[in-house]
């Protein structure tokens, strides 16, 4: 049984070793036979475009990583609302009481947000 | 089919309520209490604390479970174990907020968020002592460190500060992501994630379990620093507020220790041949790195962050003993108990010294200590030599049980590392104490009442504990029974 499962994986593996043996004999392939010419051109970042200016890490503003954060806390609600909607019924007053903690929980959140100016743009 | 409704008594879990629900209760007054009253939150969040401790100690002896699934096992369990460490984690917070008051004062860090924050991590330490599901223990995992990772960057904008929290936060989402693989394993080779279901149908999990096992020992040993999964340990300790570093040092340690001790002595005992040998291993590495690591560091907060990480050395040797030795888990509770007051002791007096923040927290700081405060440097010098493991102290009667269970249980060599590296231990500890008495030294000291009495407190409690810790070894031993009862009636 295990091995008649384990079997059903070999052609897995064998496309597996073949990747494998690919990635490394084409790169090898290329360093071994491609010519190399190496000018001030070819060694620039972006051979056939413009010249980077400044750095790649630059500093971001931090209101829109703020929002996104805020954004997962409500996506995260909206998940757990949406099936005890569904459900509502089947629940009862158990779900009703349950959801209606965890919605007090939330909305203190919310309200502590709001008091310390997070939603403020500026 | 028919949705149930699960049975739920929550008068026993009212002391997490409790915490739970006074950490909201500060998050509203905060709207209605005006800026310039400030003073009122470490004095609320104590009350909540020790309302919470009145109602766990009433529950001593108690034994049950709730919110328990039709025809399953409960989720949340109340007995002695549970809430023994229940005591241990409400007098960390207890305790954490008297050292925290002034200090957060001096250094500018005052803000009622702090006392929030502990007391959501509080409430998730003590629901790592309750859990009898995985799930509920990875939850308990999460809602213990987030509030960690938010209070070790607490000391913003300082930038070592800000490392510490990022570092916290990467290496402890990196390892819940580890443990979670762990309870998916446990799920996929057992069909539940239910500590007594686990436990009924672990030993035809086979190589599945094995691996599942494996994972919740790295999860569980990053969450208490222990070698190899240590190296956050030394930079954040170093980094965050001092009083954030008492607190974690204990608090997340113990926390850590309360969920594995509930899941591999509970859970996984059949499979005990397989993890007491990586336990001990784990426990040797971690007892050598912390100890020797130790000696070289010249700043007293990284010096008891390796030590830190040698006492869960120590610990996790009791819960290598705990399935051979009916004394295993009530030693690792009682170390954990002198441990508490120990380590929270040194860090008042560290705070003490900390004049402004991160000055005056070198070893050179305490030169001539015993001169310009003899009665803080005596408390001092005891609380290194309980680290060190010298009788009459609680660490002494803790390394003693600790290091009986481990011969009882067959693992003499695991003692004998532990005598040695015990030994190796003194040389960093006793430098302090001889800092203190044979150099004359400069230096301010700032000892408000409400440190110079948990300071007070906490040498006492030491000091009972090392004299006669008789009565709380039973105390413990009441604690771990019904932990080793609930393995036999599985």
């Amino acid at each position: 049984m295990d091995n008649q499962l384990l079997i059903t994986y070999l052609p897995i593996a064998v496309l597996l070793g073949i990747a494998l043996f690919l990635a490394v004999l084409l790169p090898v392939l290329s360093l071994s036979l491609g010519p190399k010419r190496p000018t001030f051109r070819k060694l620039s970042p972006y051979e056939s475009g413009m010249t980077p200016i400044g750095e790649a890490q630059r500093r971001l503003p931090v209101k829109f990583y703020r929002i996104a954060v805020l954004f997962i806390l409500f996506d995260v609600d909206i998940i757990l609302l949406v099936p005890w909607a569904v459900s509502f019924r089947r629940l009862g007053l158990y779900g009703l009481a349950a959801m209606l903690v965890f919605m007090f929980i939330f909305i203190l959140g919310d309200a502590w947000v709001w008091k310390k100016g997070v939603l403020e743009w500026d | 089919m028919e949705f149930q409704v699960p049975s739920l008594n929550l008068l026993i879990v009212l002391p997490v309520l409790i915490v739970t629900g006074w950490g909201m209760l500060l998050m509203l007054a905060e709207f209605f209490i005006p800026e310039e009253k400030k003073s009122w939150a470490p004095w609320l969040t104590m009350l909540g604390l020790v309302l919470a401790l009145i109602q766990t100690i009433g529950l001593w002896g108690y034994n049950g479970g709730t919110f328990t699934p039709k025809g399953g096992a409960p989720m949340v369990v109340v007995d002695n174990f549970a809430t023994f460490l229940n005591i241990i984690f409400l007098l960390t917070g207890i305790l954490t907020v008297l050292i925290s008051i002034h200090y957060l004062r001096r250094t500018g860090l005052d803000r009622p968020e702090y006392y929030m924050l502990l007391l959501f991590s509080v409430s998730g330490m003590m629901l790592m002592g309750m859990a009898n599901d995985l799930i509920l223990v990875f939850l308990a995992l999460e809602l213990l460190s987030i509030p960690l990772y938010i209070l070790s960057g607490f000391a913003w904008p300082r930038p070592d500060s800000e490392e510490s929290a990022m570092k916290y936060f990467l290496l402890g989402a990196f390892s819940s992501s580890i443990f979670v693989f762990g309870i998916a394993l446990t799920y996929g080779s057992t069909g539940t994630t239910s500590l007594p279901l686990v436990l009924e149908r672990i030993s035809d999990a086979g190589m599945l379990g094995l691996v599942a096992t494996a994972m919740l020992i790295v999860g569980f040993a990053f969450k208490v620093a222990a070698a190899p999964f240590h190296m956050w340990t030394p930079d954040v300790y170093e980094g965050a507020p001092t009083t954030v570093t008492a607190f974690m040092s204990v608090g997340a340690k113990v926390g850590g220790f309360a969920a594995m001790l509930r899941v591999f002595v509970a859970a996984l005992p059949q499979l005990g041949e397989a993890w007491v040998p990586a336990v001990a291993g784990v426990a040797t590495l971690t007892l050598i790195v912390g100890n020797v690591v130790a000696i070289v560091q010249p700043n007293i907060k990284r010096m008891l962050a390796y030590s830190s990480i040698a006492h869960a050395g120590y610990i996790m040797i009791a819960v290598a003993a705990s399935v051979n030795s009916p004394d295993g888990v009530s030693a690792a509770l009682f170390y954990m108990l002198a441990y508490l007051f120990t380590n929270l002791g040194a860090f008042a007096v560290v705070i003490a010294l900390e004049h402004k923040q991160g000055e005056g927290v070198m070893l050179d700081d305490y030169k001539g200590l015993g001169k310009r405060r003899p009665w803080l440097a005596l408390a001092m010098a005891y609380f290194m030599l309980s680290l060190t493991g010298v009788p009459p102290t609680g660490g002494f009667s803790g390394k003693f049980y600790v290091f009986r269970a481990a011969i009882e249980a067959d693992l003499l060599w695991l003692a004998i590392v532990g005598v040695i590296t015990s030994v190796i231990s003194g040389y960093y500890y006793l430098r302090v104490v001889y800092l203190m008495y044979m150099y004359d030294g400069e230096g301010e000291v700032v000892a408000n009442r409400a440190l110079v009495w948990t300071v007070g407190l906490t040498a006492l409690a030491t000091l009972v504990l090392g004299l006669l810790p008789g009565p709380w070894f039973d105390m413990a031993r009441d604690a771990a029974l019904q932990t080793v009862q609930m393995v036999a009636g599985g």
